[in-house]
């Protein structure tokens, strides 16, 4: 009796752990207001500041977690120390929710680090060829990223004197931008760039992403590239260097963007392992987000943070269902599979969901946020970004479709049709994401151009810069 | 000058990552952009004859700021330095389970991945 007792245990702590930060989550929407370390007075200690934004990524990293360590308790049994995974896990988790809460530039370096240190190390955690090299891989890029953004950070400290980023703001929007802030800034754009894998600096992700156990997958695709990457590439760009100072900002941004999203959604059609696909196609949708930034406009905004929160649960339930054909069958190579729509429906069907929105489907929520990319796109005047992201949504609709029809929909191979569901925690946590992709279409019924927790998020990105001149969305009436 | 030398640091270290075909020898290369990190950190808060920034008994704020050397990059360089010591031993275990793997540590016969 004790014996199992100890046992569940990792399990239930972790569970718990991350249904008490998913509800401290929720409870954040609304709510804003800065918070000083150690009773230090503003810009000499360490800030902790919520706004739409944090909040927006609160809610997605948790609630995302929770749905992780739900699917954990049964497929991580196939590994060998749940225990140590548990606590990687949750290194992580506090990573994570540390950048996107912190107001200051170097602790966010730190954040970052312990998030990727946990991150390499999770990758590496099955221990065999390919997992180790992949980590290798990931970890040596990723440390040469954190290199980039520990100099772009020193570069502003010596030229600004705070590392407070309204603090810097401020400095620069007096001061202005000279060549030292600019390399700054080349340097943050590599870093996170590379954190985020846009298309120059993609290479880690396809080999990184499918070696780690699914959950983690699903974690590092969903949530990890998205606040360690993008997350602090809005915050950088829209609220410490301002669009106004270096306007050429914004067109880097799209073709960084557009780029990414035709190169990913390229390389995925040629794809048999079913988790390389996926990585493939988180690189593209990472590329939608980036162009509805570079957009610059308020719709682009909202459009690129609705796709930001709607990619977080359509790619983890993918990397899930992925991860549950690897657990039944042992093999996600798409070749090897077929026949399993009928021996496993809730995979089969949740997959489907997920496949229809992030090809953009309606009524799903995939479909609302790259509607709305679309329209910003061309309502700013660019109608090729336009064309891009319908003709990306197409290539993207092919592969998923191509995973359906050879895992679920062919004729069983020989041998596969014996298979069963998976154990139940696991069917519950996909079907809780498939249920997120349909809850969440629903938050443009809140108005398509003032959607609920999207609309907060957007503001706080002009919020900073309010006081100064370098507000983003003076007169863009929003 | 100092500046140029930390600069031609961190780039030998980038030279180092990107050229090495040993998994160790990038490793050590992971290492010097870490120290040419950390010099120009320092190198950015030293002031010219500037003293240690310890506030003790008879050195007044005023004094203190004249002529104190910047205590904050000091302060992140504990910190960098933890962290870069906590990837080198993460990247150190790696390569050790590499070898076990592999028999090598040429990343070019490490071909179990491609792309």
């Amino acid at each position: 009796m004790v014996s199992v007792a100890l046992k569940r245990f990792p399990d239930l702590l972790a569970n718990l752990v991350m249904a008490a930060l998913a509800a401290l989550a929720l409870l954040t929407i609304g709510q804003s207001g800065i918070c000083h370390l150690g009773g230090w007075q503003a810009g000499l200690g360490i800030d902790l500041r919520l706004d739409g934004l944090s909040s927006l990524m609160l809610i997605t990293i948790n609630t995302i977690g929770l749905a992780m360590t739900v699917f954990s308790v049964q497929y991580m049994t196939r590994y060998t120390s749940k225990l140590r995974y548990y606590s990687i896990f949750l290194c992580m988790i506090a990573g994570l929710n540390g950048i996107v809460l912190t107001g200051d530039l170097f602790s966010l370096y730190i954040f970052m680090e312990l998030v990727a240190i946990a991150s390499y190390a999770l990758v590496a955690f099955g221990c065999e060829h390919e997992e180790l090299e992949a980590a290798f891989k990931y970890a040596v890029l990723g440390s040469v990223a954190s290199a980039f953004i520990l100099i772009g950070t020193a570069l502003l400290y010596a030229m600004l004197g705070t590392l407070n980023m309204a603090d810097m703001a401020r400095g620069l929007a007096e001061g202005g931008m000279n060549l030292p802030l600019l390399f700054a800034l080349a340097l943050f754009l590599c870093g996170f760039g590379l954190k985020a894998a846009l298309v120059p600096f993609h290479a880690w992700l396809p080999d990184a992403h499918p070696a780690a156990p699914a959950p983690v997958s699903a974690m590092l695709s969903g949530v990890v590239i998205e606040a360690a990457g993008i997350y602090v590439l809005i915050r950088l760009v829209f609220n410490v260097f301002t669009v106004q100072l270096v306007p050429d900002l914004l067109v880097i941004l799209r073709m960084m963007g557009v780029v990414s999203m035709i190169v990913g959604g390229i390389l995925m059609l040629g794809q048999w392992d079913m988790k390389r696909l996926l990585a493939y196609s988180s690189i593209s949708q990472i590329g939608y987000i980036v162009v509805g930034l570079g957009l610059g406009t308020p719709l682009g905004l909202i459009g690129a943070l609705f796709h930001l929160l709607n990619h977080s649960v359509f790619k983890s339930l993918l990397f899930l269902n992925a991860g549950a054909l690897e657990y039944t069958t042992g093999s996600r190579d798409l070749r090897h599979l077929g026949g399993l729509g009928k021996s496993m429906p809730v995979t089969s069907s949740t997959s489907l969901v997920a496949s229809m929105s992030i090809s953009g489907i309606p009524p799903l929520n995939g479909f609302w946020s790259k509607l709305i990319i679309v329209l910003a796109c061309i309502e700013s005047g660019h109608p090729w970004l336009a064309l891009a992201a319908v003709i990306v949504s197409l290539t993207t609709l092919a592969a998923v479709l191509k995973v359906q029809k050879h895992a679920f929909w062919d004729a069983a191979k020989a041998g596969l049709a014996t298979f069963h569901e998976v154990p139940l925690l696991m069917r519950t946590a996909m079907l809780m994401l498939a249920a997120l992709c349909f809850v969440l279409a629903l938050l443009v019924l809140t108005g398509l151009r003032t959607p609920f927790l999207i609309t907060p998020a957007v503001d706080a990105l002009s919020a900073w810069g309010r006081n100064g001149p370098g507000c983003v969305m003076c007169g863009m009436g929003i | 000058m100092a500046y140029a030398l930390c600069m031609v640091l961190i780039a030998i270290g980038l030279y180092g990552v990107v050229v090495k075909k040993n998994v160790v020898k990038i490793v050590i290369s992971m290492a010097i952009i870490g120290y040419g990190i950390n010099v120009l950190l320092v190198l950015i808060g030293y002031r010219m004859g500037g003293c240690a920034p310890i506030l003790g008994q008879g050195i007044t704020a005023a004094s203190f700021a004249a002529n104190a050397v910047d205590p904050l990059p000091q302060a992140l360089i504990l910190t960098a330095i933890m962290i870069n010591l906590g990837m080198l031993i993460l990247l150190v275990a790696i390569c050790i389970r590499l070898y076990e793997r592999y028999g090598t540590f040429d990343i070019t016969e490490m071909r179990k991945l491609k792309g």
